[in-house]
């Protein structure tokens, strides 16, 4: 079992899925539109997906990878030899990686509602020839994963043996546990939990309102205008960072340091590197980011509340429909997804007498450490799934 | 490095005695289940349906690359999240002696499983009255190997005190075996006085009747 060190070095990288492409396919066409959870039909819709490794002649061998608030489908490799970093995932997808091409074939793709090539607010209302924006639809996070449905069955596979996400890519992973279990074997659910806190909600909300106060938001109908609701968006991207980090973390990262200077300037300029820092991430988000997309996809995690949607109200009912084997993960300085909320997922599905293991990494960087590289991540990831392939006739 | 060895055949003993209290085909929540050899055992020879809880995660994965369900926590933890006899057995093997509250995870344990098997080292044991009697220092063991402060166990007791902790609170003892993991003396030993001549004991209990 190779566990890498966790670098990712570039193309040359041993274990590297090498240079990727991201494909797109059309699900819901008329007359098949998708019925979303808000009562309003959608369709066509364009998925943007990648796929690493091959898919075995018995179709049995596929991972659903679920990416989080502001990923993407690119979870591995490069789109160009001179990318500066590969996809978000890229340490644990690849030949002897966690996710193992050898073994599996890996599926990602952009969720509904998003902006990296799936139909979303920026996308062309077929209707009325103009950007959505606001007239989107509202979605739930139960109609990003009827649309992920939608691509396995044209992709021909029946029945996944895993599926893994962290933050709301876990949420997802659960919510596929319960809405379609027969085609759930197991799920690795990271960083997650089946509802956000009022805490969760309320950094949200802080979110969505810088965008919707920045005057170049317009409604929503920014597509076509010289300029984008950039401000706005910056400092969703500002606040949601604070929440992915910890104070731990922080405290290493930036400490009290000023930027490029010994002393204060007694000025209202930015001076501590962590404003410095703060502020180049919502730069660096805008530039990559719609601001539809946000309030959409940070909306529909809002709403998610599992023990509602499959259970009346009671999340150890809703997990009685369960068949998944699941492996849930928590890392113990994550503040805003606690390790409290992964074992609350965990405690019903034992109650429920279901195959559920759980697993808290020791970590120091918050939220964020599902995306960066460790070794228990990896290996324990690697274990659950190095099971389960062993023992796929006898299952 | 032999001492391990030791140790570790010890434990391969104790999982045979414990795999023959078990009735196929039931329900099982190993608490500090380790790297899940017991459970594992239970499963292919008893054709068990196991849980198990950890506090150590490297052996978490283990569990976990061998298939098994396992919980990463403390003891507590891993049963506060059940129901009234939520299991046919809850097994708790060479850890009472470590816990901070032997006593509330033992009521505990007689919630969550219909019945309950226990084992650890006696501390009755003669070897371990020799040492102490004779050298006036904490006795040290194959089965009690370490020192008296780095030792984990905290809650030392004899096969006696058990039966009577058992008496005062209306416990029933189903069976006991008691083992004898160094037979110098002949097993025969241990069964004619446990408190004094074996060296660990296994208890299965179940809650009295009212």
């Amino acid at each position: 079992m190779a566990i890498k060190d966790g670098k990712n070095g570039g193309l040359a990288n041993s274990g590297s899925v090498g240079l990727v492409k991201t494909h797109t396919m059309q699900v819901a066409a008329p007359p098949d539109d998708l019925m979303l959870d808000c009562g309003r039909n959608l369709g066509p819709i364009q998925v943007a997906y990648e796929t690493y490794g091959e898919l075995n002649p018995q179709r049995d061998n596929a991972i659903l990878i679920l990416h989080a608030l502001t990923g993407d489908a690119h979870a591995a490799g490069y789109h160009h030899s001179k990318d500066a970093k590969p996809g978000w995932w890229d340490f644990m997808i690849g030949a002897g990686r966690a996710f193992d091409t050898n073994r599996y074939f890996i599926i990602c793709t952009n969720v509904l509602g998003g902006c990296k090539g799936t139909t979303g607010p920026a996308a062309i209302n077929p209707e009325t020839n103009r950007h959505f924006g606001v007239t989107f639809p509202m979605l739930t996070l139960g109609d990003m994963v009827k649309v992920q449905k939608l691509v396995l069955d044209q992709l021909g596979i029946e029945c996944l043996l895993s599926l893994a996400g962290g933050s709301m890519g876990g949420m997802q992973a659960l919510e596929w546990c319960l809405r379609y279990p027969e085609k759930t074997r197991s799920a690795i659910i990271i960083a997650s939990t089946s509802k956000l806190s009022p805490q969760a909600i309320a950094f949200h909300e802080v979110g969505r309102h810088a965008i919707i106060s920045d005057p170049n938001w317009r409604q929503g109908a920014y597509y076509s205008s010289e300029v984008r609701p950039e401000t706005g968006l910056g400092i969703a991207r500002m606040i949601g960072h604070i929440t992915y980090l910890s104070e731990e973390s922080m405290n290493i990262k930036f400490g009290r340091r000023l930027q490029n200077k010994t002393e204060y300037s007694y000025e209202l300029t930015r001076e501590f590197e962590v404003e410095n820092y703060l502020h180049a991430q919502g730069l660096r988000f805008v530039q990559r980011f719609d601001a539809n997309s946000y309030l959409y996809i940070t909306k529909a995690m809002d709403y998610y509340n599992a023990a509602e949607d499959w259970g009346q109200g009671s999340w150890e009912r809703a997990c009685a429909r369960v068949r998944a084997k699941s492996l849930v993960i928590s890392f113990t300085s994550d503040w805003l997804f606690p390790s409290s909320q992964s074992k609350e997922v965990v405690k019903a599905l034992r109650q429920n007498n279901k195959d559920v293991s759980y697993v808290e990494i020791e970590s120091a960087s918050g939220h964020d450490a599902f995306l960066i590289p460790s070794q228990p991540l990896s290996r324990v990831v690697d274990s659950f799934l190095d099971n389960l392939y062993q023992n796929q006739g006898a299952a | 490095m032999i001492r391990k060895r030791l140790r570790e055949n010890i434990l391969l003993s104790d999982y045979d005695s414990i795999v023959s209290l078990v009735e196929p085909e039931t329900r099982v929540l190993d608490l500090g289940c380790g790297k899940g050899e017991l459970l594992l055992r239970l499963i292919k020879e008893r054709r068990i349906q196991g849980r198990g809880v950890e506090i150590n995660q490297a052996a978490v994965i283990e569990c976990i690359h061998k298939g098994l369900s396992v919980f990463q926590g403390n003891i507590n933890e891993g049963l506060d999240d059940y129901g009234q006899g939520a299991y046919d057995y809850v097994i708790l093997n060479q850890t009472l002696q470590v816990l901070d509250r032997p006593d509330v995870v033992i009521e505990e344990m007689l919630r969550v499983g219909k019945k309950v098997i226990v084992s650890f080292p006696n501390f009755g044991y003669w070897r371990v009255r020799a040492q102490y009697f004779l050298t006036g220092r904490m006795p040290r063991t194959l089965k009690l190997p370490d020192e008296w402060y780095d030792t984990p166990n905290i809650h030392l007791l004899t096969i006696k005190d058990f039966k009577i902790f058992c008496r005062e609170r209306n416990i029933q003892i189903l069976a006991s075996l008691s083992l004898l993991s160094t037979p110098s003396l002949g097993a025969g030993w241990a069964q004619f006085w446990p408190n004094l001549f074996a060296d660990e004991g296994i208890f299965v209990l179940a809650r009295g009747a009212p």
